[in-house]
């Protein structure tokens, strides 16, 4: 039981820094289906920086280089998104496809070339962490604390209040509502969509390294990250893209998705006669039904996918 | 009288995507040699050509055509995968879900070879309409729920690839994961090769191939030259405008992600239906032909015979990044290259408008130095680029 909300919050954490990232892009107008690519690089970043740093380095030191080594490079790849969909007009979704085709493919490369640089015979496209991974958690009993909790309540919190109850966040909001009318009070809506993607980027690369350190100590980049963006990008429609919303969807499809990894922890549950294949398909098919019932009176930024064109006031 | 030849070259719609195609390839490829060269200068040249040469890789003729008729196998789902992405798009939707149809397609007709041995053509029509089911999910979401279409399609791959694996493991062998070769399980499923095979001297080589491609020109017929392509497309330019014209909207958005899907669906069947590849029965992760599809579909320029051609190109590349040396390189620089592709492929619209305004430009200075010498075009030159056009 004690492992069961472990994972859910663990992987309520990684949902709901990502929905937040989905958020801040959508609220600025620009349609961030690349969310899932910009994880794989953020978890890429961040996994390398780990390999590097020694294994008895000061945990504080693994925690904040990490961290700055995702979000940095999680922000850098969503620039390509931003460039291409603000300044050139791009097809939101198609290159928000691309981008987490290239993800995947992009990093895939780079750890396999890594690998084999090292060991030439090594053709594996895994990173390993098993030391510096340790400097994350905290043992409370028998209960793994890790330090992206609270991390991820920061993020939920500071967003809120950058949403809400400061200037920036409410020109955000208006740019993804109605760019012509932002833009003739003086607001350079360019701007705020880049801060909107790059918002996006950060957030969604922090929740690549929190989510490829969830209860594993070596990813194998072949895989991304098994649609997690996606399922973020559902939470995001769930919580009708308002960050308090947001984060009880993030609750409701963390636990799920942790059933699929906990499930024969339960005498109950394993005694049913259910295939494992159910259990991994229930997230999926729980964002499904739950966008079915949401959809239909859906509250999303009215400009979003629509590039902003100056001559079209 | 000649600035209207010069509208012809840069103005005309044809030469625009060709040349903004060609334009992302180039770049694609450069980047990618680029990545080739950062990881292992030495190789990067040879590791390129090895990725453009394919099956020129082999020096007795033979071996050649043996290994286009390879690349031609698989070219035949990708290009069916295309043209589910390019119809739905035509029509307004981004049919992402390529990937998840393909994979219920691929069960489909795998478990009505293995399980049931049925005929070839009963295989396929199972494919085809489990494939066309997925996306009439999807479409009636889309129509009367509002869900966005992408993430419902996403959330279907995943469901499809599971339920898949699930259902194919009643068919796998015994020792391995793989599913039974279906050319000893099921002799009857295997589709027919009308002498194909002979002559690429390659027994998978089946009228998969020239299957797809009647598929491409009846699609390209069915949007330009039918009442319903005119309707489905006029509800993806306008729904409300389609739907005041009298179109029945939901009942198009609908029919639309059918067709898309069961387009999928067949692409998975022209390939497993060959016994080409056996299915993994503990796959994790949806198989790239869907997403390729987004690429192809793109790269030809969302033309159904563009397509025929980009879907070749990709399914080329892919190919030859297994000939890649693997102490060096990866295979997935291949994979690398064509979502660079795509990527490149969203600016199209912006090369476009760059073309346009290069072509008024010209036209400008046509007319500011033509007055002077007020003197007419030749005739011939006129004919010449129309002719082009």
């Amino acid at each position: 039981m004690l492992l069961l909300i472990q994972y859910t919050l663990m992987f309520a954490c990684v949902l709901v820094l990502v929905a937040l990232g989905g958020c801040f892009s959508e609220h600025s107008g620009v349609i961030n289906i690349g969310l899932e690519g910009i994880m794989v690089m953020g978890a890429l970043g961040g996994a390398l920086m780990m390999r590097s740093l020694p294994g008895d380095a000061p945990a504080l030191a693994i925690i904040l280089l990490t961290i700055l080594a995702a979000v940095v490079v999680g922000a850098a790849y969503s620039l390509l998104l931003a460039v291409a969909a603000i300044h050139f007009k791009a097809d939101q979704t198609l290159v928000g496809t691309a981008l987490n085709l290239l993800g995947t493919a992009a990093a895939t490369v780079i750890v396999k070339a890594l690998n084999s640089s090292v060991d030439s015979s090594n053709v594996s496209s895994t990173v390993q962490y098993i030391e510096q991974k340790k400097a994350f958690l905290l043992n409370i009993g028998s209960f793994e604390f890790c330090w992206f909790m609270p991390l991820a309540v920061a993020a939920l919190v500071c967003s809120y209040i950058v949403l809400y109850k400061t200037r920036f966040g409410l020109r955000l909001m208006a740019c993804g509502e109605h760019p012509q009318a932002a833009d003739s009070v003086g607001i350079s809506v360019y701007k705020m969509r880049y801060a909107g993607v790059l918002i996006s980027g950060v957030l969604g690369g922090l929740g690549g390294i929190v989510y490829i350190t969830t209860g594993v100590s070596e990813w194998k980049f072949e895989y991304g990250v098994a649609g997690f963006g996606f399922l973020a990008l559902a939470v995001m429609i769930f919580g009708q893209w308002r960050p308090t919303r947001i984060a009880l969807a993030a609750l409701l499809f963390g636990l799920f998705r942790a059933l699929s990894n906990v499930y024969t922890g339960f005498d109950l549950l394993r005694g049913l006669p259910i295939p494992s294949a159910v259990y991994n398909m229930l997230p999926y098919i729980v964002s499904l039904v739950v966008l079915a019932f949401t959809s239909g009176k859906s509250r999303a930024p009215k400009a979003e996918g629509v590039p902003y064109d100056k001559g079209l006031r | 009288m000649e600035g209207k030849q010069y509208k012809s070259i840069w103005k005309n719609k044809m030469f625009q995507s060709l040349a903004a195609s060609l334009l992302s390839i180039a770049i694609g490829l450069l980047v990618g040699f680029l990545a080739l060269l950062i990881i292992n200068p030495s190789g990067a040249w040879q590791g390129i050509t090895t990725i453009i040469k394919n099956f020129f890789y082999y020096p007795s003729a033979a071996a050649r055509l043996k290994y286009f008729g390879s690349t031609l196998v698989k070219t035949a789902p990708l290009l069916m995968c295309s043209l589910s992405v390019l119809f739905a798009y035509k029509v307004g939707l981004f049919n992402i879900g390529a990937a998840g149809q393909y994979v219920i397609g691929a069960g489909a007709c795998l478990y009505c070879a293995l399980a049931l041995n049925l005929h070839w053509s009963v295989c396929l029509i199972a494919a085809i309409a489990a494939g066309a089911l997925l996306g009439a999910v999807s479409g009636a979401l889309k129509a009367y729920l509002n869900v966005n279409e992408v993430i419902s399609c996403i959330m279907l791959n995943w469901i499809s690839l599971y339920l898949v694996n699930m259902l194919l493991n009643n068919v796998k062998e015994v020792a391995s994961p793989y599913t039974l070769p279906i050319g000893s399980a099921s002799p009857g499923s295997v589709l027919p090769t009308l002498g194909l095979n002979k002559f690429f001297s390659n027994n998978y080589v089946t009228i998969a191939i020239p299957l797809a491609m009647v598929v491409a020109v009846l699609i390209w017929i069915l949007l330009e030259k039918t009442k319903l392509g005119y309707e489905l497309k006029a509800t993806g330019f306008n729904k409300f405008a389609a739907k005041y014209a009298g179109m029945k909207q939901k009942r198009n958005l609908i029919l639309t992600m059918v067709i898309a899907g069961g387009l999928a669906g067949m692409g998975a069947g022209l390939l497993y239906l060959t016994g080409f590849e056996q299915w993994q029965c503990t796959q994790s992760s949806v198989p790239a032909m869907g997403f390729n599809g987004i690429a192809a579909a793109f790269l030809g320029g969302l033309h159904p015979i563009g397509t025929v051609f980009s879907s070749y190109f990709i399914q080329h590349i892919t190919n030859g990044g297994a000939y890649l040396d693997k102490s060096m390189y990866s295979a997935q620089i291949s994979d690398f290259i064509s979502a660079l592709i795509i990527y490149l492929c969203g600016f199209v619209l912006f090369f476009k408008q760059f073309m346009n305004a290069r072509a008024a430009k010209l036209e400008e200075k046509q007319r500011t130095s033509a007055p002077a010498a007020d003197s007419p075009a030749p005739p011939d030159g006129g004919t010449e680029e129309g002719g082009e056009k």
